[in-house]
């Protein structure tokens, strides 16, 4: 493992600074549960590493009436064991809650999943379902962008150089309303996504009808996929089984695998449907209120 | 455990023993517990240097040139080490106590010659005063290759347009070699009866074909050595082994200095299951020591421990077997090829010998073939090549049942091989327990009781491997307070302390707590072959058998001397050691022993006696995600024959480990290769084998068929559960969603596949 220097700035100013003037051999620590990893095996050979965890902007963690915001470098932990969050922005509890074991969950953070822009990150496809703006600072000040723009390809994203990820904002969630994220993996525990797929539902008054629906998915593609018309479709429908069906093949045909080490085309094409169909059944009962019958690791 | 429960009279002849079948705590127990124990990582010298290995990125290569001036001239490089270190060592054959291994191929294996054969092929290593500096070394190497295409596939290896690997390797056929170069290193065949004639009086003949993926023994200990080369020219080797006289014999012949010169130091051993018998590291370590002047530690990354270390066999195997309308097996063929990885060696043969081997074939004909392709050397891996081949077999028996409307357990029972029954290779079995296990599952509450529910489903599976004796020695000291000392050379993977301690005790009528077990150097007990071949309780346990009856005889004479009266007039009973007017209990004649006379020293060894073979029966309940594919292990339950089982626990311990690791085969794990050569998923967040997460407690049904070549009845337990798994998960998958996986593993993706085949 080769040296580098270590900065833990508290303000934010400083931060971005020590960003922009290192010139990209500058990497940034939230939780450091990649980080880390990659320094040691020689992956990635950074100069300088900046601690993020000291500035206060990114450790908000504030739900109100208006939304939630969620400072990126807050980690998992925290993140499920808020109860707004639990019952308000279920899929983001989700997929926290499966990201590694207890101890990566006390370091790894959102922001970093997002950040390091994998396309199986757990926390992507709840972040699009749920609406999620990313806020960025950089030296020429800040800018939002959408969190189903933020990645742009594997490992890439739409951080310009000097250029860091805040907070990421989400929108109150609206009358009767649910979500969910669930992943395939062929063990119980310790796998990647090999196929990853979000929803949040809003259904009317009755609870029988879609008012909305934005379906995301992971593992099947360059980045997280937004499947916008999946979803658009849904407004209006009846909740029942061929609406659900509908949106499952829809979001199918959006899907772009590859064969790799942890599936096929054809096992992550048909997985995106099965996904699909899940996770907005479970994601319409809990905006119901009904019981969700879903276990970590199915 | 789950199965403390069982009376312990069950497994300890019923009450005919004291210790043999009870479960005290293994010797080893307390230092493993606290972390004290010390493994290879552990090895701290004065003045000792850190090693990092350069390895090939490419799978199938010459070696044009290797240039290491830039390396060694880093500060803190104290030695860089290449092929050309290692002496010429010809083309010789070595006796590795279990499986030979051609001496250049071992050392082309060690150091890279002139070609690179797989992606992790070791090639330099540097030794310097940190790792860090030894890793920046290892970079500044330069390697110019000439590439060539890589062949993975067994079947495409065969072929006589594949790329060649060794251009020394010849077609072995029977001890006839071949004339031309090729990847086929040898073709067994074993043929017994009229195959025609025995198809022809069949009902029913069913032909299936199958693959099974390259895996890995998964050990959590990497590979490690840290080595010694004094200035009077001793080497002293502290690593993790299953062999330490075969580290000794292998190092000794690679950097060719006679045997007296290695002294093999045994650490504790975190997992071998096979894979730690050949050496890589070692002679390694011991080149950079006499380079540099210092220690040298060198250890593996997990990366390299998948890419270059023994995993084994990917295969192919066609299997077609005929059954009459009463149920009875009247002819089997098989077909086999088995990867060796870069250089020959796969376990082709006993292959070809465990697959028809738990059932009465009166015709049959087996074909194997050894083969070279562009993966590491395949090596040992819990009953070697058995698990490929049972995955066949015992499939191909239930589609046969399914057809005739047999249960596959009555089947089984009708077609057990039995004491008598000869195998198509030859081999007439002695007593042995095949159909007492079927039994044993038969009566089970497991298969007693109802599987409901959808896509739900039960398998079985029943599976043989050899088991050996091979040569063990030991000595036990009596010490004055009345316990024993074990001195003994089987390096413990398995509770083997505990399971020989607890044999030296019921021979000398003493508590096993008495007896100090300890595993020692290359200097300090006699020959001792590897631990493998599920031998350790068997021949070791011989050799502590005949310790003890030697400190017996001397006990009996010591006290004869004492009262004064005839050796004869005296006997040994129980721990007691009794004269014609008075007696001893152990401990008191003990404490009597260095006042009276010389120290008693027991001596025992074995070399002769062989084992009579293991076999398990398996049954599993599964269910089947029927859209995606997975496959949940609802219970699971072994029969195994144990003959007599030392230490119940660390017997179900076996089963329980061989079963878990044959469902991570089943369901999951394989090296996954790009089209380069490369393996994908050298890590265990993709090479997935299974977590706790995955698997139920394993029940277990010891069964005790004595041994007769064993003075306790000892059968070797620790490879026999790895064979049935795969088939009895195949065939629940069948009778849970009517879909016949014929390809290892049983991974999601290929559930899939089949599902949707079937259904479109």
């Amino acid at each position: 493992m080769r040296d580098f220097e270590y900065e833990a700035p508290t303000a934010l100013a400083d931060a971005v600074e020590l960003l922009a003037g290192a010139n990209g051999s500058a990497k940034l620590l939230a939780g450091g549960t990649d980080l880390i990893d990659h320094v040691r095996t020689g992956r990635l050979e950074p100069d300088l590493l900046i601690d993020i965890k000291k500035l206060a902007e990114l450790n908000v963690l504030e739900a109100s009436d208006s939304g939630l915001r969620l400072g990126a470098a807050v980690p998992c932990y925290q993140i499920y064991g808020n109860e707004q969050i639990t019952s308000n922005y279920s899929a983001l509890a989700d997929s926290c809650q499966i990201i590694g074991g207890v101890q990566i969950q006390s370091r790894a953070s959102v922001g970093g999943n997002l950040c390091n822009s994998g396309p199986a990150a757990d926390s992507t496809p709840s972040l699009i379902a749920l609406g999620a703006v990313c806020v960025i600072a950089g030296p020429n000040g800040t800018r939002e962008v959408a969190a189903e723009d933020f990645c742009t390809a594997p490992r890439q994203n739409v951080l310009e150089a000097g250029e860091l990820l805040v907070e990421l904002k989400f929108p109150a969630p609206g009358g009767k309303s649910g979500s969910h994220y669930r992943r395939f993996i062929p063990r119980n525990e310790m796998d990647i996504a090999v196929v990853g797929v979000g929803a949040a539902v809003t259904l009317d008054d009755s609870g029988e009808n879609f008012v909305s629906a934005r379906i995301a998915l992971g593992a099947v593609g360059p980045t997280p996929i937004f499947a916008q018309a999946a979803g658009d479709a849904l407004a209006g429908q009846p909740a029942n089984d061929d609406s659900i069906a509908a949106a499952a093949a829809a979001a199918r045909e959006v899907a772009t695998p590859i064969d790799d080490m942890r599936g096929t085309v054809e096992f992550r094409n048909h997985a995106t449907a099965v996904l699909t169909e899940r996770v907005l059944k479970t994601a319409i009962a809990r905006a119901r209120g009904e019981a969700d019958g879903y276990t970590i690791g199915h | 455990m789950a199965t403390a429960d069982v009376d312990t009279a069950q497994t300890n002849g019923n009450g005919k023993y004291k210790v043999i079948g009870t479960r005290p705590i293994r010797h080893d127990g307390v230092d493993k517990v606290t972390g004290r124990a010390l493994y290879g990582a552990d090895v701290k010298l004065s003045g000792m240097l850190h090693a990092a290995m350069l390895r090939s990125p490419h799978a199938h290569a010459n070696i044009k040139s290797i240039d290491t001036s830039k390396a060694e001239a880093l500060p803190g490089v104290r030695a860089v080490v290449t092929n050309a270190d290692l002496p010429e060592v010809g083309d010789r054959i070595a006796e590795l106590g279990e499986g030979a291994v051609n001496l250049r191929h071992l050392s082309c294996n060690v150091l890279a010659g002139p070609k690179v054969l797989y992606k992790g092929h070791a090639i330099a290593a540097v030794a310097a005063e940190n790792i860090h500096i030894a890793k920046e070394a290892v970079g500044l190497i330069d390697v110019e290759y000439e590439l060539l295409p890589p062949v993975l596939d067994v079947r495409e290896a065969m072929e006589d347009s594949a790329p060649i690997l060794n251009d020394d390797v010849r077609t072995d056929t029977m001890g006839e070699l071949g004339n031309t170069p090729t990847n086929i290193a040898a073709h067994f065949r074993y043929e017994k009866g009229d195959i025609e004639k025995g198809f022809a009086e069949a009902k029913v003949v069913v032909e299936r074909e199958f693959d099974t993926a390259t895996v890995h023994q998964g050990y959590i200990e990497p590979h490690n050595a840290t080595a010694l080369w004094n200035k009077d020219g001793h080497i002293t080797v502290w690593t993790s082994t299953q062999g330490t006289f075969s580290v000794r014999q292998q190092v000794a012949e690679l950097v060719n200095v006679p045997l007296s010169k290695v002294k093999v130091i045994p650490m504790e051993i975190g997992g071998g299951f096979g894979g730690k018998i050949s050496v890589y590291l070692q002679p390694v370590a011991a080149l950079l020591s006499k380079k540099s002047g210092q220690a040298v530690k060198l250890i593996m990354d997990r990366s390299a421990v998948f890419e270059a270390t023994g995993p084994t066999p990917g295969s192919y195997i066609r299997v077609k077997m005929g059954v009459d309308a009463g149920g009875k097996i009247t002819a089997a063929e098989a077909y086999l090829a088995y990867e060796a990885g870069g250089y020959p060696g796969s376990p082709i043969n006993p292959g070809c010998m465990c697959i028809f081997a738990c059932y009465d074939v009166p015709n049959g004909k087996i074909d194997g073939f050894d083969v070279c392709v562009n993966k590491p050397r395949t090596n040992a891996y819990r009953a070697p090549g058995a698990t490929n081949a049972a995955f066949a077999a015992e499939t191909v028996i239930d589609e046969i049942c399914d057809e005739l409307g047999i249960c596959p357990v009555e089947f089984r029972l009708n077609n057990a091989s039995k004491e008598g029954t000869r195998r198509v290779d030859g081999v007439e079995y002695p007593v042995i327990g095949m159909a007492d296990t079927v039994e044993a599952i038969k009566s089970s509450a497991h298969w007693q009781s109802n599987l409901e529910g959808p896509n739900r489903g039960r398998g079985v599976a029943s599976g043989f491997w050899f088991n050996c004796g091979l040569k063990s020695a030991a000595t036990a000291t009596v010490n004055a307070d009345g316990s024993v000392s074990l001195i003994e050379g089987s390096t413990d993977i398995g509770g083997s302390r505990a399971s020989l301690a607890m044999q030296l005790a019921e021979t000398l009528g003493i508590a096993a707590e008495d007896v100090n077990p300890a595993v020692v150097d290359t200097d300090s007990v006699g020959y001792t072959d590897v631990t493998g071949g599920s031998r350790v309780t068997f021949a070791t346990g011989i050799a502590a058998y005949e310790a003890g009856m030697d400190i017996r005889r001397q006990m009996i004479a010591r006290a004869a001397e004492i009262w004064d009266v005839d050796a004869d007039q005296v006997r040994y009973e129980d721990g007691t050691i009794i004269g014609p007017e008075s007696s001893y209990t152990f401990k008191e004649l003990a404490e009597l022993v260095i006042k009276t006379g010389d120290p008693v020293t027991g001596r025992g060894a074995s070399s002769a006696a062989n084992q009579g073979g293991a076999f398990g029966t398996h049954c599993v309940d599964v269910e089947v995600d029927p859209d995606l594919g997975k496959v949940k292990i609802l219970r699971y339950t072994i029969a195994q024959d144990c003959g007599t089982a030392i230490h119940p626990s660390y017997v179900e311990g076996q089963m329980q480990g061989g079963a878990v690791q044959g469902i991570g085969w089943a369901l999951n794990e394989e090296y996954f290769y790009g089209d380069d050569g490369s393996m994908h998923n050298a890590s265990y967040l993709d090479y997935r084998i299974p977590t706790c997460y995955d698997v139920p407690m394993i029940e277990t049904i010891i069964v005790e068929v004595p041994d007769p070549e064993h003075p306790f009845g000892v059968r070797g337990v620790g490879e026999v559960p790895i064979v049935p798994p795969p088939a009895a998960i195949a065939n629940a998958i069948n009778n849970a969603i009517g879909v016949q996986m014929t390809e290892l593993p049983m991974s999601p993706p290929r559930v899939v596949h089949e599902i949707l085949k079937k259904n479109s």
